[in-house]
């Protein structure tokens, strides 16, 4: 056993590190919330230039990492500084299915992605499907060399600004069969391809996105017909891993402000942390933080495992993470009072990121049934 | 011990959902089911309504025009309320101030003041907290200095709830700096349209804008707009806060709330079928309902005991932090229940501009909800101090 990371991820932790605490500040990412595009375009090339997106694809695909904790370190780093540029969805989600599934055509799409030229979504959840991974109605009719996209796609990150969509669809089988569903690469001025945007709460943007006869030629397709449900389970599995590591990041940020304000407020003319009904929750807080940072090391560790393992240890580390995210954001709120309530301060943003990432890839009770799942089979 | 209602309790609560049924603005109840912004204009249509009918102040003696109900009878309008969705009535008038007045006040002063508060010519905000004075509230550093026939007034109050529709601020200031804190503390009423006041609202996690600074500079306040004597301010506070308890189980909007969750939860689809068949989900609303059918008669039971003389003291703290923690489980649930969609930011702007957005749920903004309820348990005296208070009073004696 050895919980050191090894050099090269603990270089890549350092500078990014240095590079979000130098140009991230606060003030910079909320005027990023507030603009229209609601990401910076400069910022995003920037850390492409760090390697952060070539960190998260391994040495075959073109990257230098791709490896659960390579995920974890960059992911946990972005955390802390809350950053909403769009890495998650061009990276882990779309990108990781390109990497698994594409045909070597599709492979150099990722030459351009990680040198920060390609932005992409995926586009997947359904309005009635809720967590549920096979939930999808949208159908894919292939007819002689042109395939046809119709459905619906509910809450897609990124979509706006996305030069691709990787958008699921169904060939075969019911609504929520794993059998049957395909992946296809669709540009974004594709006829057909309808996108309606909106703000998310915790930063960035996404979109509805509508598909009315949306015509493909057959190489728009990734991977084998109808078979693509393995792939997409497992690219969701690295990013439950991604979005742990950035969740426990942003609830690093929370813990430490708290620590902080907890000393420098004074009331009745003393620091508030030297009243002990606060001390002893903070204490609280810190021995959860602990159980947080080894459920995402348990989670990361097993991203090469086998399915069946790797499901339960990303469903025990989504749920453990979702708990423990709300009483790391709802404490560290409380504790600080009312400052806390403010959109202006830091925590604000930060506590968003930790309790909307919950309405991600399933929440605590979707990953719960899924844990007592696996942990039956 | 009987559970049940009076006939003429049930005479009542049929009575008040009728004119519910008759009066409550389409538009208004909209809004509160959607969790939107009243607007001033809002808020004071409704004031209006609820004055015309004579219960707009339920706590107020008849003397003033209050209708003077029992405990029973405003659990009851509560409850009925909510269900129906109606606007919360805006306190600060109502029932922060008004109780002060009326034990405290001069004749001249109840008589010019409470009226415009019915009427709503009046529109009160609460200036207490300060950047430095939150909980330590007896620590605020405003001074109101007597000067010319007037008291000049500079300081800064903070958080200040809807000042920015306020005309009229009831402010804490120090008056004497040489005593002991508490002592030294005056209870004045000031005109926001005076020189030198200055409102800057504070947008809050949520987005909504509505607490402000509100800035004091060489502010002219006329002697008798003082409450009561001077440096005695702080015992009218105390009253206040008192009062400012009352209705803190919010047992009301509990219940609109965990019917809110029902129905979001009945449209929410889950592998297939509606969430609230999911036995996690049913398990999570089932344990709130049981929490909260028990609140229900907590409530009755401690404004009862209050009504029949006891002072509300340890009872209102118990009320306010249990109530407040059932109604942040609810929205925690109602957040929950929307899944993907409690992930978009739903503002004004987006609504009609854009029909293609779903509100499948036409549940508002669950997430902005529970972001914004978290001031439960900080304001009216966070549940800390709360908490000490019950101690502080349970523990004594070693009983
Ligand atoms: C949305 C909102 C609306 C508000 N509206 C108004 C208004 O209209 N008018 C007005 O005057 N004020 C208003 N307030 C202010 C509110 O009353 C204060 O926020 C509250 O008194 C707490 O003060 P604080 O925020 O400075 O926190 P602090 O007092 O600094 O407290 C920080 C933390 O320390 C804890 N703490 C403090 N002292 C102790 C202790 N002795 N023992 C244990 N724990 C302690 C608190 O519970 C809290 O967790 C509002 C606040 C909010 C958030």
């Amino acid at each position: 056993m050895n919980f050191e990371l090894t050099q090269e991820r603990q270089m890549l932790q350092d500078s990014l590190q240095r590079y979000l605490r130098d140009k991230y500040t606060t003030e910079t990412r909320n005027a990023i919330l507030q603009s229209e595009a609601g990401m910076s375009e400069e910022i995003w090339q920037q850390l492409a230039d760090l390697g952060v997106i070539a960190a998260l694809f391994a040495e075959e695909q073109g990257g230098f990492g791709g490896a659960g904790f390579d995920l974890a370190v960059v992911f946990e780093a972005l955390g802390r500084a809350g950053v909403v540029e769009p890495f998650m969805e061009t990276a882990i989600l779309a990108g990781g299915l390109i990497a698994r599934l594409g045909n070597p055509a599709q492979q150099d799409l990722l030459d351009r992605l990680m040198a920060g030229g390609l932005q992409l979504a995926f586009a997947h959840g359904e309005p009635t499907g809720r967590y549920d991974l096979t939930h999808v109605a949208t159908t894919a009719h292939a007819q002689d060399d042109t395939i046809l996209l119709t459905g619906r796609k509910a809450v897609v990150f990124n979509a706006e600004r996305a030069d691709m969509l990787v958008v699921s669809a169904r060939e075969s089988g019911a609504v929520d069969d794993p059998e049957g569903l395909s992946l296809f690469l669709v540009p974004k001025d594709t006829p057909g391809l309808g996108i309606q945007g909106y703000a998310l709460l915790a930063g960035g943007r996404a979109a509805e996105v509508t598909l009315e006869q949306v015509r493909l030629g057959a190489q728009a397709r990734l991977g084998a017909p109808g078979q693509a449900a393995e792939a997409i389970t497992a690219q969701i599995a690295a990013a439950c891993v991604a979005q742990t590591a950035e969740t426990l990041g942003a609830m690093e940020t929370a813990c430490a402000l708290t620590k902080d304000y907890l000393m420098t407020r004074k009331q009745f003319g003393r620091p508030i942390g030297s009243f002990q009904a606060l001390a002893h929750r903070m204490s609280d807080v810190l021995i959860e933080m602990e159980q947080a940072r080894s459920a995402v090391i348990n989670a990361a560790g097993h991203l090469e495992a086998a399915p069946a393992q790797r499901e339960r240890f990303v469903s025990a580390a989504k749920n453990l993470i979702g708990r423990v995210g709300r009483l790391v954001a709802e404490e560290s709120i409380q504790l600080h009072g009312g400052i806390a309530m403010t959109q202006e301060y830091e925590l604000a943003h930060i506590a968003k990121r930790i309790v909307m990432a919950d309405h991600r890839f399933g929440d605590v009770d979707h990953h719960l049934e899924r844990f007592i799942a696996f942990s039956a089979a | 011990m009987d559970l049940s209602y009076s006939d003429a309790e049930k005479a009542f609560r049929k009575e008040v959902r009728q004119f519910l049924d008759q009066n409550l603005p389409d538009d208004l109840r909209d809004k509160v089911r959607r969790g939107k912004d009243l607007g001033k204009e809002g808020h004071e249509r409704w004031h209006r309504i609820l004055n015309e009918r004579g219960w707009l102040a339920p706590n107020w003696p008849k003397k003033f025009g209050g209708a003077e109900w029992n405990a029973v009878q405003r659990h009851i309008f509560e409850e009925e309320a909510a269900a129906a969705s109606a606007p919360r009535i805006v306190p600060f008038g109502l029932s922060m101030l008004a109780p002060v007045l009326q034990k405290f006040g001069s004749k001249a002063q109840q008589d010019h003041w409470l009226p415009r508060i019915l009427s709503g010519e009046d529109w009160w905000c609460q200036g207490y907290s300060e950047p430095g004075a939150g909980s330590d509230l007896a620590s605020l550093k405003t001074t109101a200095v007597k000067e010319g026939g007037h008291y000049v007034v500079n300081g800064q109050k903070t958080w200040t709830t809807l000042g920015q529709h306020a005309n009229m601020i009831f402010c804490l200031v120090r008056t004497d700096s040489a005593v002991k804190q508490q002592e030294g503390i005056s209870f004045l009423l000031i005109d926001m349209n005076s020189p030198g006041v200055e409102v800057r609202p504070i947008v809050l996690l949520d987005g909504g804008a509505e607490v402000n600074e509100v800035w004091l500079t060489d502010v002219k306040v006329p002697l008798e707009n003082l409450v009561g004597e001077e440096n005695k301010g702080w015992t009218y506070a105390k009253y206040l806060l008192t009062h400012e308890r009352t209705n803190i189980a919010g047992v009301g909007f509990s219940q609109a709330g965990l019917a809110a969750v029902k129905r979001i939860a009945a449209a929410e689809m889950a592998n297939g079928r509606p969430l609230i068949e999911n036995p996690h989900f049913a398990a999570r609303v089932a344990q709130i309902e049981i929490d909260l059918m028990a609140m229900a008669t907590t409530n009755l039971r401690m404004i009862s005991r209050a009504a029949a003389g006891t002072a509300p003291g340890v009872e209102s703290s118990m009320l306010k932090v249990k109530g407040t923690i059932i109604r942040q489980a609810i929205n925690d649930l109602a957040r929950r229940a929307g899944g993907v969609y409690a992930m978009p930011f739903a503002s004004e702007a987006l609504e009609g501009a854009n029909d293609m957005v779903p509100d499948p749920l036409s549940a508002g903004p669950v997430a902005a909800q529970y972001f914004n309820n978290r001031k439960l348990s900080i304001f009216g005296g966070s549940n800390e101090i709360q908490r000490s208070i019950i101690a502080k009073e349970s523990l004594r004696g070693g009983a």
